[in-house]
């Protein structure tokens, strides 16, 4: 961070990706210094306006200038600030000609601290008094902006007061006419309304501070010390919450929510598990979480954010619960763009935002999968992507607190953005995609570990062959003593995969089953794999694995099969992929293919392979 | 705990990064001593040395600091304390 590079396009370009990281007060403050130093002025060719920011107020400032240019940098605003004098805002507003009016601001921020605004107002005041108090505070307000508009035409954003007071009475403080703490809470519910009427935008540190707990915002010591009204350990938060503005203000806010299914939207996966198998609506906790987040959702959507879906999944699986599960909270008619198949989601959500035509950086992806979410922050970094974890309730806390979709109004547009767009539904399989798969995949440093089947891993080898539908070629079920019976027939072999990377043990993923014949030839019984893991090369490794054992009981060829099922339409052409060449099809779709050992060398991957 | 080499050794860190050089630290190095030491680096510095001590200083305390090493006896006076 202290060294960006010397050329300002590239300095910029790593600064915005050290920038999306949740930086504190020292690191935010160096990597400002960093950028002043590699990037000077505003780097040649931004899509964005440059700001050119006036921050006005009567405490201590100066600690909130590198984390508002920091957060600019995020979202790729260039961000000039001027400060004033300490406590001189009126001062130079008013004055004719000052260092204010030659900076030429072309946008404002009032930042009145508590302290400043409650002064006039005391316990000794009587409700007449204190309704004076608060007339004359909005009055000087307005004045304030009317100034401010009159000499710059500029969009002004306001600061609300912080609860920084504390209460005298206590519950209802509000029946003591002069409390400072009472005092403030009604100017800040006096200011929506005045705000509204002049047109001014307002920096809502009141709600965001009743959020997080007031300590977070406000350090008495830190005041006493250096008048700084916000603590330094808020203002990286504090530069947040103004850059949102700022970007809103040039329409850079995120337009579209792009939504995973399988244990994002629902539990479960609704190609295994069936429609009333998925986990969704009253009666459980995370049922009734996964409910509250599709509310979140719809929510968005009706103050016009539309909802989008990307799913590995086949779309007819995918499309049921929106139809005929009666706990599902989200319809179809909901979703502006749906899209479920197999194709890798970086393309898919490349393929959304050309369907709905925004930029990549209008999207917000939401994925229980840490794989899929890297990948899109890998291959689409102006896609925001916010960590989760696999708990429902996380999703909407990310979406809240990313405040990806700050919006400065509401139009009636807005509220029939989704019909407008309904109908737009991507849903072909995607062609040849872009996305660099390859070095993607030979960074997460994959590990396929095989064992043989055994006692330890029976249970979850049960399970597995009795549950998996989607990626099963034959869904052959087998009880234990099936398995048990396998392990102990020397012309039979079970394996059973787990796949490791960064991220973590994914846990046993695979299931295959092979049965030499009485013409040498390996009938490949039972292939299951768990679709978390598609798309991962996991596939061609495990051919590697089967040839190879099906080499060591003598066999010359290995036979794949195909039986069709309601569910298992992703694996038709499996084997075909893997370089077999048909040999039979059966009436009702299912098939046979061939491949010979002889011939067969292993294929190459990024995956490494060990037995364990 | 921490010793007061250990402590050093973090306040040499703490101020590179805050004034992006290496500065010889002695205890009697005040601000008066470092161009650029004013008030905001000032703050950078006690924010710092909160975030990495995990400690948080009285506003007696910030009276107080008028040289590395006020700084450093806090810093020790504190963290021996708990």
């Amino acid at each position: 961070m202290r060294t960006l590079p010397g050329d300002p396009a590239a300095a910029w370009r790593i600064a915005g990706a050290l920038a999306q990281y949740d930086l504190s007060f020292t690191l935010t403050n160096a990597l400002d210094q960093a950028i002043r130093r590699a990037v000077g002025v505003m780097p040649p060719g931004l899509t964005t306006r440059p700001v050119r920011l006036a921050l006005l107020g009567s405490a201590t400032m100066s600690h909130l200038v590198s984390a508002i240019r920091v957060a600019g940098v995020r979202r790729g605003l260039w961000i000039d600030i001027y400060e004033n004098e300490f406590g001189q805002y009126l001062q130079e507003l008013s004055a004719p000609r000052s260092p204010l009016h030659d900076f030429q601001p072309s946008a404002i921020l009032l930042a009145l601290d508590a302290y400043h605004l409650s002064a006039a107002c005391t316990a000794s005041l009587d409700a007449q008094g204190s309704e004076a108090a608060l007339a004359e505070a909005t009055d000087r307000i307005r004045h304030v902006w009317r100034l401010a508009r009159d000499a710059f035409n500029c969009p002004i954003i306001h600061q609300t007061a912080l609860p920084a007071y504390p209460p005298l009475l206590g519950s209802n403080e509000h029946r003591l006419p002069g409390s400072k703490s009472a005092f403030t809470a009604r100017l800040n519910a006096a200011l929506r309304p005045i705000a509204d009427e002049a047109g001014v935008h307002l920096l809502a540190l009141d709600i965001r501070a009743s959020r997080d707990g007031l300590a977070a915002w406000h350090n008495p010591t830190y005041w006493h010390h250096a008048k700084q009204e916000i603590a330094p350990a808020a203002a990286p938060a504090y530069g947040e919450l103004v850059a949102r503005l700022l970007g809103a203000l040039q329409g850079r806010s995120a337009k579209c929510l792009v939504l995973d299914l399988d244990n994002t939207l629902w539990g479960g996966v609704v190609g295994d598990d069936g429609v009333d198998g998925i986990i969704v609506g009253q009666g459980t906790a995370s049922g009734e979480a996964y409910v509250a987040f599709q509310d979140y959702c719809r929510e968005l959507s009706r103050r016009g954010v539309i909802l989008a879906i990307c799913s590995k999944n086949d779309e007819a699986n995918a499309l049921e619960p929106f139809d005929s599960h009666p706990d599902m909270l989200l319809r179809r008619s909901d979703i502006a763009c749906f899209v479920a198949n197999w194709s890798d989601k970086a393309a898919n959500i490349r393929q959304i935002a050309e369907e709905l035509n925004i930029g990549l950086d209008a999207l917000v992806f939401i994925d229980d999968n840490p794989f899929e979410r890297n990948l899109i922050r890998r291959e689409l970094p102006m896609v925001a992507v916010p960590e989760v974890t696999e708990d429902p309730v996380s999703f909407i806390e990310a979406i809240a607190a990313g405040g990806f979709f700050e919006a400065l109004s509401v139009t009636e547009e807005d509220r029939e953005r989704t019909a407008q767009y309904h109908g737009n539904r991507a849903r072909e399989v995607l062609r040849g995609s872009s996305t660099d798969l390859d070095s993607y995949l030979r960074g997460l440093e994959m590990q396929l570990v095989w064992r043989r089947f055994d006692n330890v891993g029976l249970a979850r080898i049960v399970q597995l062959i009795n549950k998996s539908n989607q990626f099963n070629l034959t869904t052959r079920r087998y009880t234990e003593q099936g398995v048990l019976a396998v392990m102990d027939d020397p012309t039979t072999f079970g394996l059973q995969l787990r796949l490791l990377d960064r991220f973590g043990d994914n846990g046993v993923i695979a299931i295959i089953v092979g049965r030499l014949q009485q013409n040498h030839d390996l009938l490949i019984d039972t292939w299951l794999m768990s679709c978390r893991v598609l798309g991962r090369q996991v596939e061609p490794t495990t051919l590697n694995l089967v040839a190879a054992e099906a080499q060591r009981l003598g066999a010359r060829n290995l036979i794949g099969e195909y039986i069709p099922t309601r569910k298992n339409a992703m694996v038709k052409d499996h084997y075909a992929k893997l370089g077999f060449a048909a040999t039979e099809t059966f009436p009702g779709g299912g098939s046979r293919a061939l491949l010979s050992l002889a011939a067969f060398t292993p294929i190459s991957t990024f995956i490494h392979v060990t037995e364990g | 705990m921490a010793s007061e080499d250990r402590i050093y050794v973090a306040l040499d860190e703490i101020f590179r990064d805050v004034f992006q050089r290496d500065l010889p630290l002695r205890a009697d190095l005040t601000a008066k001593d470092v161009s650029g030491w004013d008030s905001f680096k000032q703050i950078e510095i006690i924010m710092a040395v909160e975030e990495r001590f995990a400690l948080r200083f009285t506003t007696r305390e910030l009276d107080s600091l008028l040289s590395v090493g006020d700084l450093a006896r806090i810093i020790m006076a504190k963290t021996t304390a708990s």
